[in-house]
C-alpha cells in the first residue's frame, strides 16, 4: 500500500465533480486523512490467498429474456428535468 | 386502554377484520396523531392526506365486498424517503432531489399496494441514507420521541421516530450499515434488516449496492414479520435478488415457539464496553434466554475490529459511483450559476449546492479509494477482508443458531454531539456493520432502558433464516412489556 | 527516411436485440426523442440493471465467428466518468474479464485488378467486450440537447491489436467484420444509424524501428470510406510533420469528412481516471461448452469460406463471387438453384449477379419481394441449354418478364411467341445452304482456321431472322463439315 498521508483534495474533488471552497478543502483534507489513516489498519491482515467478495450471496447468469416490457412516456421521463426543449434535456453546449 | 394510534398493526388488522374499525377511521387517527406531534418529532418530510384517505377508502370497499387482500389491507405504512412511490416525492432528504417526483414504484411499494397497505408519508432520514443520527437531512432534524433533545438514530431516523410517536403503525426503512437497527434501538421499536437479497432493491435509491437492504420497522416482532411478509420475495428487476420462495413467517415462528436455541455471544462485542449502563439491559436479556433453557455460548468473530474500515471503503466507493447520477442534468437540482462554457462546471456547482456535507465527504472518500493507483490497496483489499468477515459468521453459525449482541454501543445521543467528528460517528456502527458486510439478517428489539432511553438487543441470524431471529426475538418480547411502553409526548 | 504506419482499431457494433442490454425497454432507431426510455435508461434513483440474455448470445456468437476464445467466466465493471449523454455517469462495461479474448479477422487486400483475388491476411484481435451505449447529443449554437433513445443499447467493442498499416487494411478490416456480423444476424452494422462506429489509434515510425511512434487517436470515422480516407490522411499528415522534424504529441484528432482533413480535438489532458470497479448490481456470467456449442451451431458458413467454395465447387469467376457472397441471402438464393444444376452454375451466377440485381435495382425491391424463384431461374437456363431460345433473347426478353410476373421461362417463351417457328431440321437445312453459298470460309475452316466458322454463322442467323440458337448452329455446321 502506498503510504499517502495527504489526500490530493483538488484532484479528487474534481474527479468527483464537486466544487469545494478553500475552507471545505482544508476541512475535508484533515478529516479524510484521519479516516484514511484509520482504514489503513487493513494492511495488518495478510489477504494474499483470500478471494474478494463482490456479492454477499454470489450466483451467476441472472438475466431476462429479450422481450420489451418496460417503458416510461416521454412526459414522465422528463417531468423532473431542470431544463428541456423539444422533448430533450437542455445542457450547456458540449464541445466534444 | 391503549390509544388506537399505539396499537400494533396485528391488533389493528384484527379490528379491521372484525369490522370494529374501518381503514378510513384508522388512517384519520394516524393523520390526526401525526398533526398533533409532528411539530416536536419532525419524522416526516411530506405526507399526502388525501392520497392516504383515498387508499383507505379503497381498502374499506374491498373489505365490504369480501375481497380483502390480507393482513396489511388498510394498515398505513410510512415510507422512508429513499423508496420510489409513483407520483409522490422522493427526496432522499437531499436538496438535490427536493422537487423530484417519482414516475415509478419500487418493487416493495408495488408489493405493499398489492397487499392493500395504505402508503403513508415520506419519512425523514440522513441524506442518501448516510449517517447515524438523521442530522444529515437537508430538511429537518427529527427528534427522538423519548427525549426530544436526542437524535432518533439513523439513517432511518424518521421511520423509527414515527413508530415511537404513534405516527404510523408500520414503517419501511433501509439498512446499509445499521440504518434500520440502530434507530430502532434508539427509539425503542423493532427493526429488521433482512438477508441481502431477500427484499428487492428495485426502487431503493442506492447508497451502497452490495450492502443496502430494505426492511420492516414496527412496534412488535409479529408486526415486523407481517410487514416483511408483504415485501419479501424474488424480483426479476433486481439481479441480486434471492431466487427462492418466502416462508410463511408467522406460521414458521409459531412452529419455532419454545425452541431451546443455541445462542452465541461474540466475545469481541463484549470487550471494551464504553457505556456499561447501556449494556446492562442486554446482559439481562441474555440471562433471560439462559433462563428459558437456551444454551448461551461464547463465539469469536475475529475480524470485527476491521469491519468499520472495510465498510467505509466499500460503502463510500460504491456510493461515489451510485451518486454520480445526481448531476444537475436530467432530474436533479441544477445550479443556476454555472459557467456555461465549461460543461464540467454544471456538475461541480450543482453537486456542491445539492449535496450536504456528509454526502460530499463520503463521495470524495469513495472517489479517492477507487482512483488510479489506490484500487488494489483499498477497494480490493476491503473486498478480501469482507470475505474474512463473512467466514467469521459462517464459522460462528456452525456452532450457534443465532448471535446476541448490543445493537449500539450507547443509547441515543444528544443532537449535535457527534457531528464534528465523523470518525467517532462511524465507529458507533461497530455492532451493526458486520451483518451488512456478511449479508446476513439482523434485528433489533427493545430490551430495556438506560437513563430513560431505550436500549436495543440485536439478534443476528443465518442467511435467509429471518423466521429464526424473529422467533428468538418473540420469545423475549412475549415475556416482557416493552412493546406497550411509549414515550410521553 | 522511410516511414510506416501502425494502426489499431476499436470498432463498436450494436447487437440487434428487441430490448436494451440492461432493461426491457425497446432498442431502436428513428424514434421520437426520449421515447425509448425507462427508469433504468434515465438513471432514476432506485433503478437497477438486469442483463439481456440475447445480448450475451450475440456477442458470444460474434466472438466465435471471429475466432476468439470464450472464457468460462466474465463479469461487469463500472467505468466512471461524467458526460451528459451517460445517464448514470458510469458505463457498464467489462474491464479485466471480457467475454471474448484474442481472435482474428481475415481480410482481403485489393488485387492487381478487380478481376483478381487479392492477398488475404489475419488481423489479430485483443478482445471483444460488451457494454451499454450512451445517448446522443444534438448541438445547437447556444446549447446542446440530449436524447437518451440510444442510451443502454447493446454495444460490443471489438479491439484490434496494432496490426494494420494503411487505410486500405482498416477498410478491409471493417468490411470483413461488417459482413461477418450481417451473415450471423448479430447486427445490421448500418453506420448511418450508428450501429457500427470506429475509432483508430494511429502512430508512425521509421521503417525498421521496433518501438511504436506517438499514438494519435482518430475519432469521427462515420463511414467505411471515412475510415479509409481519414486514416490515410492522418498517416500522411504525421509523416510529413515527422519529416519536417516535428514530433507528435499524444492527442485526439477528428476526421472532418466535409473538408477532407483531420483536426485536433484535444491534447491528452490529465490521463483519464475511470475508477473501474466490479458493478455490484450485476452478477457475473458463466459460460459452459453447451452454451458455446449451441451458438457455434447457429453460425452459418462465413463469407470467405463461401467464396472459396463457390469458386472451387461451381467454378464461378472471382468477380461473380464478389457480387454474390457479401449478400448472404443472395448467395443462398443462387446456391439453391446451382445445387440442382452444378454444371449450369456459371450461367446461373451470371443471371443472378447481373440480370437479377439489375432488375431488383430498377424495381427498387429486395430479394424477399422478388416474384422470381431459384427454381424458375433454372427453367431459363435449361431452355437456353436445350436451344429453345438463344442466350441474348433469354437475357433480354425472357428474364425481365419472369422477374415481373413470376412465370417460368417456358411460360414466358410460350406467351410471347419467342419460341422459334422452325425445328432443328430447318436449322440444319439453313446450315447446309450457308455452306453451299460460302465456299471460301468452308475452305478456310477445313484448312484449320476455326474462326472461319463465324463467317458461316452470320448467314444462318440471317435466314432464321435471328431466332436460331447460335450454339446449336455452330454444332450443326461442325457436324456438316465434319
Amino acid at each position: 500500500m502506498s503510504k499517502k498521508t495527504h489526500i490530493d483534495i483538488d484532484y479528487t474533488a474534481k474527479l468527483a465533480r464537486i466544487a469545494l471552497s478553500d475552507e471545505e478543502k482544508a476541512k475535508y483534507s484533515e478529516q479524510l486523512d484521519s479516516i484514511i489513516g484509520y482504514v489503513e489498519k487493513l494492511e495488518e491482515l495478510d489477504t494474499s490467498d483470500v478471494e474478494p467478495t463482490a456479492h454477499p450471496h454470489p450466483v451467476s447468469n441472472v438475466w431476462q429474456e429479450d422481450k420489451v416490457s418496460s417503458e416510461l412516456s416521454v412526459q414522465e421521463a422528463l417531468k423532473n428535468a431542470p431544463a428541456q426543449r423539444d422533448n430533450m434535456i437542455v445542457v450547456p453546449k458540449v464541445v466534444d | 386502554m391503549q390509544e388506537l394510534y399505539y396499537k400494533t398493526a396485528s391488533e389493528l388488522s384484527e379490528l379491521l377484520d372484525k369490522k370494529e374499525l374501518s381503514a378510513v377511521e384508522l388512517t384519520k387517527t394516524v393523520i390526526e396523531r401525526t398533526k398533533a406531534v409532528e411539530d416536536r418529532v419532525a419524522a416526516f418530510n411530506s405526507y399526502d392526506e388525501a392520497d392516504a384517505l383515498k387508499q383507505a377508502e379503497a381498502s374499506d370497499l374491498r373489505r365490504a365486498g369480501g375481497k380483502t387482500l390480507g393482513p396489511l389491507d388498510g394498515i398505513p405504512v410510512g415510507i422512508k424517503d429513499v423508496l420510489a412511490v409513483k407520483d409522490q416525492p422522493l427526496t432522499c432528504s437531499s436538496k438535490m432531489l427536493e422537487n423530484f417526483v417519482s414516475p415509478y414504484d419500487a418493487t416493495c411499494i408495488q408489493k405493499l399496494r398489492s397487499n392493500g397497505a395504505v402508503l403513508w408519508g415520506r419519512l425523514n432520514m440522513d441524506e442518501y441514507a448516510m449517517g447515524s443520527s438523521t442530522e444529515n437531512s437537508a430538511f429537518k432534524k427529527t427528534s427522538n420521541p423519548w427525549n426530544l433533545d436526542c437524535v432518533p438514530g439513523g439513517s432511518s431516523g424518521g421511520s423509527a421516530a414515527a413508530l415511537a410517536a404513534g405516527e404510523a403503525p408500520l414503517t419501511l426503512g433501509s439498512d446499509t450499515g445499521g440504518s434500520i437497527r440502530q434507530p430502532a434501538s434508539y427509539c425503542g421499536v423493532v427493526g429488521l434488516k433482512p438477508t441481502y437479497g431477500r427484499v428487492s432493491r428495485f426502487g431503493l435509491a442506492a447508497f451502497a449496492s452490495s450492502l443496502d437492504q430494505v426492511g420492516p420497522m414496527a412496534r412488535s416482532v409479529k408486526d415486523a414479520a407481517m410487514l416483511l411478509q408483504g415485501i419479501a420475495g424474488h424480483d426479476e428487476r433486481d439481479s441480486t435478488s434471492y431466487r427462492a420462495d418466502v416462508p410463511d413467517y408467522l406460521a414458521a415462528m409459531e412452529s419455532l415457539k419454545g425452541k431451546k436455541w443455541t445462542l452465541g455471544l461474540p466475545k469481541e462485542y463484549f470487550e471494551n464496553v464504553s457505556d456499561e449502563s447501556a449494556m446492562k439491559p442486554v446482559q439481562d436479556a441474555i440471562e433471560f434466554y439462559r433462563s428459558l433453557g437456551c444454551e448461551i455460548k461464547e463465539v469469536s468473530l475475529p475480524h470485527t475490529e476491521y469491519a468499520v474500515a472495510t465498510y467505509y471503503i466499500i460503502a463510500t466507493a460504491e456510493a461515489s459511483s451510485n451518486l454520480a447520477r445526481y448531476d444537475g442534468i436530467r432530474y436533479t437540482h441544477r445550479a443556476e450559476a454555472f459557467d456555461a462554457k465549461d460543461s464540467v462546471d454544471i456538475y461541480c456547482q450543482s453537486r456542491a449546492e445539492g449535496f450536504g456535507e456528509e454526502v460530499k465527504r463520503r463521495v470524495i472518500l469513495g472517489t479517492y479509494v477507487l482512483s488510479s493507483g489506490y484500487y488494489d490497496a483499498y477497494y480490493l483489499k476491503a473486498q478480501k477482508v469482507r470475505t474474512l468477515i463473512r467466514r467469521d459468521f459462517e464459522n460462528a453459525f456452525k456452532e450457534v443458531d443465532a448471535i446476541l449482541a448490543p445493537t449500539s454501543p450507547s443509547t441515543a445521543f444528544k443532537k449535535g454531539e457527534k457531528t464534528a467528528d465523523p470518525l467517532s460517528m462511524y465507529l458507533s456502527d461497530i455492532y451493526t456493520i458486520s451483518a451488512n458486510l456478511a449479508g446476513i439478517a439482523g434485528l433489533s428489539l427493545p430490551c430495556g432502558y438506560s437513563d430513560g432511553l431505550p436500549v436495543g438487543l440485536q439478534v443476528l441470524g443465518k442467511p435467509f433464516k429471518e423466521e429464526e431471529i424473529l422467533a428468538v426475538a418473540q420469545a423475549f418480547e412475549s415475556a416482557h412489556d416493552f412493546k406497550n411502553q411509549h414515550p410521553n409526548l | 527516411m522511410e516511414y510506416e504506419a501502425v494502426i489499431g482499431l476499436e470498432v463498436h457494433v450494436q447487437i440487434k436485440t428487441e430490448s436494451k442490454i440492461f432493461t426491457r425497454c425497446r432498442q431502436g432507431y428513428g424514434y421520437e426523442p426520449n421515447t425509448l426510455v425507462d427508469a433504468v435508461i434515465m438513471g432514476l434513483p432506485g433503478a437497477l440493471p438486469v442483463m439481456n440474455k440475447a445480448s450475451l448470445d450475440g456477442i458470444i456468437k460474434a466472438g466465435l465467428a471471429l475466432n476468439c476464445v470464450i472464457p468460462d467466466y466474465c463479469k461487469w465493471d463500472r467505468k466512471n466518468y461524467f458526460y451528459p449523454d451517460s445517464p448514470n455517469n458510469y458505463q457498464i462495461t467489462q474491464y479485466d474479464k471480457p467475454i471474448c479474448e484474442g481472435g482474428y479477422v481475415e481480410i482481403e487486400l485489393p488485387g492487381e485488378n478487380r478481376g483478381v483475388m487479392g492477398e488475404h491476411k489475419k488481423i489479430q484481435l485483443t478482445r471483444i467486450h460488451l457494454e451499454n451505449d450512451v445517448g446522443k447529443l444534438n448541438h445547437f449554437s447556444e446549447d446542446s440537447l440530449v436524447d437518451y433513445n440510444r442510451a443502454g443499447s447493446s454495444l460490443m467493442e471489438i479491439v484490434s491489436e496494432p496490426d494494420m498499416h494503411s487505410g486500405e487494411e482498416a477498410f478491409a478490416f471493417l468490411t470483413a467484420i461488417r459482413q461477418t456480423m450481417i451473415y450471423c444476424g448479430i447486427s445490421d452494422c448500418d453506420m448511418e444509424k450508428g450501429q457500427m462506429r470506429a475509432d483508430a489509434n494511429i502512430s508512425v515510425r521509421p521503417v525498421g524501428q521496433k518501438e511504436l511512434g506517438t499514438k494519435i487517436e482518430l475519432k469521427n470515422l462515420n463511414s467505411i470510406t471515412g475510415v479509409k480516407n481519414g486514416i490515410d490522411y492522418e498517416i500522411k499528415r504525421q509523416i510529413s510533420e515527422l519529416k519536417r522534424g516535428k514530433q507528435q504529441v499524444q492527442a485526439t484528432w477528428r476526421w472532418n469528412a466535409d473538408l477532407g482533413r483531420t483536426e485536433l480535438m484535444r491534447e491528452k489532458e490529465d490521463a483519464h481516471d475511470y475508477r473501474y470497479f466490479p458493478d455490484p448490481d450485476l452478477m457475473p456470467v458463466e459460460i459452459d461448452d453447451e452454451w458455446r456449442q449451441r451458438l457455434r451451431d447457429e453460425i452459418p458458413e462465413l463469407p470467405w469460406d463461401k467464396q472459396r467454395r463457390f469458386m472451387k465447387e461451381y467454378g464461378l469467376p472471382y468477380t461473380i463471387t464478389c457480387v454474390l457472397v457479401p449478400d448472404r441471402k443472395l448467395s443462398d438464393w443462387f446456391e439453391s438453384a446451382a445445387k440442382q444444376a452444378p454444371k449450369s452454375a456459371q450461367a446461373l451466377g451470371n443471371l443472378v449477379a447481373n440480370d437479377l440485381l439489375r432488375e431488383m435495382g430498377e424495381a427498387g425491391i429486395s430479394l424477399d419481394e422478388c416474384k422470381i424463384t431459384p427454381d424458375s431461374l433454372l427453367t431459363l437456363v435449361r431452355a437456353v441449354e436445350k436451344g429453345v431460345v438463344p442466350k441474348n433473347v433469354a437475357n433480354k426478353d425472357v428474364f425481365p418478364e419472369m422477374f415481373k410476373t413470376g412465370e417460368t421461362a417456358d411460360q414466358v417463351i410460350e406467351r410471347k411467341g419467342l419460341k422459334p417457328d422452325f425445328d432443328e431440321g430447318q436449322v440444319r437445312a439453313w446450315c447446309q445452304e450457308a455452306i453451299d453459298e460460302n465456299p471460301r470460309p468452308v475452305e478456310d475452316f477445313r484448312s484449320g482456321n476455326d474462326k472461319a466458322l463465324n463467317a458461316l454463322l452470320g448467314p444462318v442467323m440471317k435466314k432464321s431472322r435471328g431466332k436460331a440458337n447460335p450454339q446449336l448452329v455452330q454444332k450443326l455446321i461442325r457436324e456438316l463439315l465434319g
